[in-house]
């Protein structure tokens, strides 16, 4: 063994000690204590405490210690034949409770592979050898502080190779590891109310694992437990912790003023704000930025539509019918902006057939289709002929749908057809973002055109009655100015907010209501989905090419608004004050002309005129 | 190899009633749950399964779930190591006191010092390091060759965990047993590990029910008969 002892210091023997000489000795203490307390020399017990004493966890060591350690353990990986689990518990015990955080680097090494030489030796070890290395995947309490520093960047880095190379070596020499490695990081897991740091260090080392070999094995049950922690601390996040701070300064308008101030301290001061120091969201999004890089380090390697595929299969058991959760689901979204053509592509495929198979439960499908409303909004990555394509099954099915009612009589009530109306409203709420930029290829504006809108919408079940009216108005509008149909349709809600039947429909089900790719609001994993998000603020409509004046003066409508929650977006886009107080607005609603109702019924008592997609979140169904 | 045995299994998988639309799949999803893990009542750890539904007819469970049982009847391929069998392993990993091998490419094994016959010498190289033999310099185990070696012990808890020994006769690197040990070079010369003396044991059991992740499974009076080669 190459390593370099400083012999002089050596506390085991007399100067001139060699490697084997020392090796030898060990082996020799850990023979003579392998009997019975009582009958062990008292010399040889001596002996034996000492070497506990250098492979000690807790002790603070010097140079000279820390060669004596380096010594130690190449001797006892040496001599792990010799290593009983009855006669040298205390020593095991040393050995599995060390943290590998403050050691040097070979220090290290030979601590790994002395756990590595363990971990095969004999099976009684491998769950504490996986333990220990499981446990080290976060750095010490007293550690977590710095852990941010460059200076431990980097040594986090190296750690976790090492502690990903251990693993690995381990599930050479025992295939079947991986398995119990399975149960033990499932064990493991951060909890809710650990502390970000150890949260991120731990989901950052994991999926590393992922990229390995060990990937293969238990890639996907560690995604999937990942998924589940996003999941989880995203539906902890309550609305009322985003809205009531964004509330607040709207009544104190100061976020002005904040802004000339802070531009440059980022996000930090804004994401505080903004949740009023919501430790949910802070961890979140701590875990998205870790989670983000590791999909992008995936497409670089070129693992991605594998791990898509994993991916998928999560999101559908875990994530699509969870309607609280509100960033979680940006996962899929940035995969998809990772790999339009394949996995954007089969990302709007995926939630099409899950909407359109009938064995499916309604709750799926009607998540689904909501999926594919919001998705198809709001990636911009996606192209106008997918859109189209998209659109053509939900509108066949709509027709489908409305024929089928036809032969057999029609009952009104909504709530028998949820799926056919949320459908109806995710066809409209494509159109309003996407209508405009369709039209530019006449291909495809005419296969829109061929769609048989009129139809559906004048049908008895009158699915404008019921759909969310702001998003209806809208269509309605932009249909009109791109005379998408015929049929003279007209709005019901030009003078209620609401009708009735939609607020039944409303307030039964939740659905109507989700839309899970609303604008992403953690601050500092928000870089990953801004370039591929469709702002409203961007969305160019129909009816700006022929009627300026309207869009002008419904700014001006705006105006007084957009101080609501514009808290984040002026940092890394220079938008122009128009721009900036529509994207802000557009922060919490979904609704494109929201404020403009809003903006009149302000003064009024609804409260009911929040922005659609809050109430759901507040009043989960029971 | 030895240690791989077939068996026949009467069987009652019991299935959750969401299972009923596909009571095929559901049984070998069952079934497929326990691969790779020691099964006490198989006496070993399960590596293949094939099986067929018995009948139409499935008993109906009292309780707050109504699991049915079907009767299934089951060829399972099983792994199980018993002391004294001769098995063989890819070596993984060496050192002065041990040799790790893979057995079967999934199943550990450890060969320590003690039982490393004394005419190896251990010389060690750069990386890692090779056992050679006194007696002929060509006898030589490093990582990556084939081994026969004994079982010493099975450590059933830990999926069939073997100790092998490499003292008894016939054992050590394949390569050079084929060409220096006759009785080994013989039986892999006639093709067959003596398999005439097929032991045929019936064996009845008691009846067992285990509870795995919320599914039943039990298997009743369980007529096994099983090959000994």
């Amino acid at each position: 063994m190459g390593a370099e002892l400083r012999r002089d210091d050596m506390e085991v023997a007399e100067e001139d000690i060699s490697d084997s000489q020392a090796f030898r000795f060990v082996e020799h203490v850990l023979q003579s204590v392998r009997m019975d307390p009582f009958q062990v020399d008292l010399r040889d017990k001596e002996e034996y405490d000492s070497l506990l004493s250098i492979v000690d966890s807790s002790k603070k060591r010097s140079y000279d210690d820390e060669a004596l350690l380096v010594t130690t353990l190449k001797a006892l990986s040496e001599a792990v034949s010799k290593i009983d689990i009855m006669y040298h518990h205390a020593l095991l015990n040393n050995i599995f409770t060390m943290s590998i955080w403050y050691l040097n680097s070979d220090t290290r090494d030979a601590l790994l592979s002395l756990i590595t030489r363990l971990a095969a030796v004999a099976d009684q070890f491998l769950r504490e050898c996986l333990q220990m290395l499981v446990n080290n995947f976060t750095p010490p309490g007293s550690l977590t502080a710095f852990i941010g520093q460059p200076r431990w960047l980097a040594r986090k880095k190296e750690i976790y190779s090492q502690l990903h190379e251990s693993l690995r070596m381990i599930s050479d020499t025992v295939p079947l590891a991986p398995r119990m490695l399975k149960d033990i990081i499932d064990r493991s897991m951060p909890k809710l109310f650990d502390n970000k740091a150890k949260m991120v260090s731990f989901v950052e080392c994991m999926l590393g694992l992922d990229n390995d070999r060990m990937g293969d094995l238990i890639g996907a049950l560690l995604l999937a437990k990942v998924v589940d922690l996003l999941t989880e601390l995203d539906v902890n996040i309550t609305w009322e912790d985003i809205l009531q701070d964004e509330h607040n300064k709207g009544i104190f308008d100061m976020e002005l003023e904040d802004l000339g101030e802070d531009e440059d301290s980022l996000g930090q001061e804004g994401t505080k704000a903004l949740f009023g120091g919501n430790a949910c969201a802070e961890k979140l999004d701590g875990l998205m930025v870790v989670f983000c890089e590791h999909l992008k380090s995936c497409k670089e390697h070129g693992r991605l539509p594998q791990e898509f595929d994993i991916l998928k299969t999560i999101f559908r058991a875990s994530v699509l019918r969870v309607h609280k959760s509100k960033f979680a689901q940006f996962i899929m979204f940035y995969a998809c902006s990772l790999d339009p053509e394949i996995c954007g592509l089969e990302f709007a495929l995926f939630l099409s057939d899950i909407f359109i198979k009938k064995e499916e439960d309604s709750i799926s499908r009607m998540s689904a289709v909501s999926y594919v409303g919001s998705y198809l909004s709001r990636a911009r990555f996606i192209s106008a002929d997918t859109v189209v394509g998209i659109l053509k099954r939900l509108v066949d099915w709509c027709v489908d749908y409305c024929d089928l009612q036809n032969n057999i009589g029609i009952t009104t009530k909504p709530i028998n057809h949820q799926i056919f109306y949320a459908s109806c409203q995710a066809v409209m709420y494509i159109l309003c973002f996407r209508l405009r930029s369709i039209m530019d290829y006449p291909n495809l504006k005419a296969q829109l055109f061929n769609m048989p809108f009129g139809y559906i919408l004048t049908h008895p079940l009158e699915p404008l009655k019921v759909c969310l009216p702001s998003i209806v108005d809208e269509f309605l509008r932009q249909a009109k100015a791109a005379r998408l149909f015929n049929a003279s349709v007209h709005s019901e809600f030009e003078d209620a907010l609401e009708s009735d039947l939609s607020k039944t429909f409303g307030g039964m089900n939740r659905l109507d209501m989700f839309f899970p790719f609303d604008p992403y609001l953690l601050k500092e994993s928000d870089r990953y989905m801004r370039p591929n998000f469709e702002y409203w603020s961007m969305v160019k409509t129909t009816y700006n090419n022929y009627n300026s004046d309207v869009d002008d003066e419904l700014v001006d409508l705006d105006a007084p608004e957009m101080n609501v929650g514009s808290l984040d977006d002026h940092v890394e886009i220079d938008l122009n004050s128009d721009d900036d107080l529509e994207y802000s607005m557009n922060k919490m609603s979904i609704t494109p002309n929201r404020s403009f109702f809003h903006q009149i019924m302000a003064n009024s008592d609804t409260g009911l005129t929040m922005p659609a997609r809050i109430r759901p979140s507040v009043s989960p169904p029971s | 190899m030895d240690a791989l045995r077939e068996a026949e299994a009467k069987l009652t998988v019991y299935v959750h009633p969401s299972n009923a639309a596909d009571v095929r799949r559901a049984v070998a999803r069952q079934l497929s749950s326990l691969l790779f893990s020691y099964e006490d009542r198989f006496d070993g750890v399960l590596l293949a399964h094939e099986a067929t539904v018995e009948s139409e007819q499935g008993k109906i469970l009292n309780g707050l779930v109504p699991y049915f049982g079907v009767p299934v009847h089951a060829n399972l391929l099983l792994y199980s190591p018993k002391p004294d069998m001769m098995l063989e392993g890819k070596v993984e990993m060496l050192g002065k006191e041990s040799i790790h091998a893979i057995v079967l490419g999934v199943f550990s094994a450890a060969i320590m010092l003690d039982d490393i016959h004394e005419k190896f010498k251990f010389k060690r190289k750069k990386y890692g390091g090779k056992f050679v033999s006194r007696s002929d310099k060509q006898h030589v185990i490093k990582k990556g060759s084939m081994i026969r070696f004994s079982v010493k012990r099975v450590d059933a808890e830990m999926n069939c965990h073997v100790t092998g020994s490499l003292i008894p006769p016939h054992t050590g690197s394949m390569l050079w047993l084929s060409v220096h040990d006759d009785e080994y070079a013989l039986e892999i010369n006639s093709g067959k590990r003596s398999r005439d003396n097929k032991i045929k044991t019936e064996q009845h059991e008691q009846d067992h029910s285990v509870k795995s992740s919320g599914r039943k499974h039990k298997s009743k009076s369980r007529k096994r008969s099983f090959e000994e080669r």
